[in-house]
């Protein structure tokens, strides 16, 4: 099957500005590309800093197919290094995290690296006299992801050599880390609590949309809201909610409440939905912390950062992040129709425990394998993945409130239940698979 | 009725889908709990769990189930639990508490589609006017913290 490759205006065609193809979900050739193209013309979310404290501690992952491990040097820098033996390619870690200590040393023939990846000794050195091993790839050592960006402890790195840098690629966007960031008086975030690992058997690109799908919870949602709901009836409306109910009971707002929330998006698919207000909103005031904040802040800057709870910050392709309550998700492709999503919690360094409390409790209510929440959700991914199928129409429509003057800007706030938030990862995506790309004679 | 038998029949309500008459085993304290790291996590709040759940949230999971638009229930999901025996852990004098773990395996089937899962359970069960009643159902899962499909009933 080669319908794709090297027909980057084939490519394009399956953007249109108001719905896409079927294939973008369903073609394993498209994945395949996306694996070697998109994902590596993009900037994907590694993990946090915070997940390898100190010197010698890793964290290995598989990113967009590739065995990659983040390592804390003992300058305290975090590198991002290809987990792969420059010898016979066999990984140098196997557990998930852990501490290598002052060096790496594959266990199949004893090969030695530096933190940093640069080797330290091979056996039978003698044997390599007069070969070309220093001149070749296998004796450079680890082969380092050369571009690695650390925001405020959040490691990205894009592995194509070509393409924007950081801080031009996400732009304004990146203010939704600040705000999650500076929720912590100090300035400080960790992980905390594990993290949520759900297997769904949908195409990834079904649930980054659904981020940002203020329109899916009144239908898919009704069973767990409407639950809720008659469970919470007949209660004062101020009376105090346990917090699994403040945080499942605004899930039941309506179209109304979705729209007026507001949505922003960004040049290269990012965007921020719920820029005037969100289902976050009203969680139970702190005063204590407040002080705190303001003490460490200003009136002026702690006022801001409170008061902004967007639902979603989306940092296409691979993050979302939810300010308050302080969790993120990560998007972790694996298959054309298979997607692996992480839920994580965060501490605020000088934050009361709650804040800690409220990111678990809403990770393990929303994005927990056994979330009442997740369920219809990953059911209606699982069912679209399956429907999209049928023959008779080969087009996902993505026209609500479609306006002609949008492909003009690169940024724009427009009301909350735009689709234009789906478009623009769609335009940005279809510029990422095909950036750089040769177009076959 | 033996604790042993107690431990049994709650997990054949389960498997035939009376979650009504399952809910009301628990005290009105209950808990329902499946921690992240399994039999090694000590407590529901330093580390988060797949569920840590009182008697409201248990309640909203049996009523949302009852609503034909809970659409991941088209087609339903269905259970079999089976439990090795179950033995007594602990037994507190002064409560009256015993605490019995239960080693099982679990399937949850949906459609053409199966998920297994091994682990062991942990009962505190405290005796009531009416007989056992659970305090605490623990579940520990044998990879609660790796990737898992959606597993939509009680383990």
């Amino acid at each position: 099957m080669n319908n794709y490759r090297n027909r980057p205006d084939v490519i394009r065609a399956l953007v249109q500005d108001d719905r896409v193809h079927r294939d973008v979900y369903l073609s394993e050739e498209l994945f395949a590309l996306e694996q070697e193209q998109f994902f590596a013309n993009t900037w994907l979310y590694m993990g946090h800093a915070s997940q390898v404290p100190n010197a010698g501690d890793f964290w290995s992952l598989d990113l967009a197919g590739r065995p990659v491990m983040m390592v804390r040097q003992p300058d305290g820098a975090v590198r991002v290094l290809y987990n792969r033996c420059a010898h016979k390619g066999s990984r140098l870690v196997t557990d998930e995290c852990g501490n290598t200590g002052k060096f790496f040393r594959c266990p199949y023939h004893a090969w030695t690296y530096k933190l940093d990846g640069a080797p330290l000794a091979i056996p039978l050195k003698s044997g390599y006299e007069g070969t070309r091993l220093k001149e070749c790839e296998s004796g450079q050592g680890l082969t380092e992801i050369r571009h690695v960006h650390v925001y405020r402890d959040f490691v990205f790195a894009r592995l194509s050599n070509e393409g924007p840098d950081f801080e031009s690629y996400f732009g304004e966007v990146l203010h939704a880390i600040d705000n999650m960031v500076d929720r912590s008086p100090e300035g400080r975030l960790t992980v905390g609590g594990g993290v949520m690992r759900n297997i769904i058997h949908c195409n990834w690109k079904m649930y980054l949309e659904n981020i940002n799908d203020t329109v899916h919870p009144m239908s898919t949602h009704e069973s767990a809201t409407q639950a809720a709901d008659a469970l919470w009836q007949g209660r004062a409306p101020d009376a105090p909610k346990p917090m699994a109910m403040e945080q499942i009971l605004p899930f039941g707002s309506g179209y109304d409440f979705f729209d007026k929330m507001g949505g922003r998006v960004f040049a290269n698919g990012h965007s921020v939905l719920g820029v005037n207000f969100s289902i976050h909103s009203n969680y139970a005031q702190l005063p204590e912390y407040e002080e705190a904040m303001r003490a460490a802040h200003g009136a002026e800057r702690a006022a801001e950062i409170l008061q902004r709870s967007p639902q979603n910050s989306v940092f296409f392709p691979s993050l979302s992040v939810k300010g308050s309550p302080q969790a993120i998700r990560v998007i972790r492709p694996l298959a054309a129709n298979r997607t692996l999503i992480e839920a994580w919690s965060f501490r605020a360094a000088g934050a009361p425990d709650l804040l800690f409390e409220r990111a678990m409790n809403y990770n393990r209510l929303v994005f927990s394998p056994m979330s009442v929440v997740a369920h219809d959700d990953v059911h209606l991914f699982e069912s679209m993945q399956q429907g999209l199928r049928a023959e008779g129409n080969e087009w996902v429509s993505l026209h609500r409130n479609f306006d002609p003057a949008e492909l003009e800007q690169a940024s724009m706030t427009t009301n909350g239940t735009n689709e234009l938030l789906m478009r623009n990862q769609f335009r940005a995506w279809a510029r990422f698979m095909t950036a750089g790309m040769e177009t076959a004679a | 009725m033996q604790p042993e038998d107690f431990i049994a029949a709650e997990a054949a309500l389960l498997d035939a889908g009376r979650f009504d008459d399952w809910l009301a085993l628990f005290t009105e304290d209950g808990h329902y709990w499946v921690p992240l790291l399994g039999a090694a996590q000590v407590d529901p709040y330093s580390h988060n769990s797949l569920a840590y759940e009182d008697r409201l949230l248990l309640q909203l999971r049996v009523d949302r189930m009852k609503n034909p638009r809970a659409h991941s229930q088209h087609p339903a999901s269905h259970c079999q639990h089976v439990l090795q025996r179950s033995a007594i852990e602990r037994e507190d004098e002064a409560t009256g508490e015993i605490t019995l773990r239960t080693p099982f395996i679990y399937v949850e089937a949906r459609g053409d589609d199966q998920v297994l899962l091994a682990g062991t359970c942990r009962h505190r069960l405290v005796r009531t006017p009416d007989g056992w009643a659970i305090r605490q159902k623990r579940v520990d899962l044998l990879n609660a913290g790796r990737a898992l499909p959606a597993i939509q009933l009680f383990i």
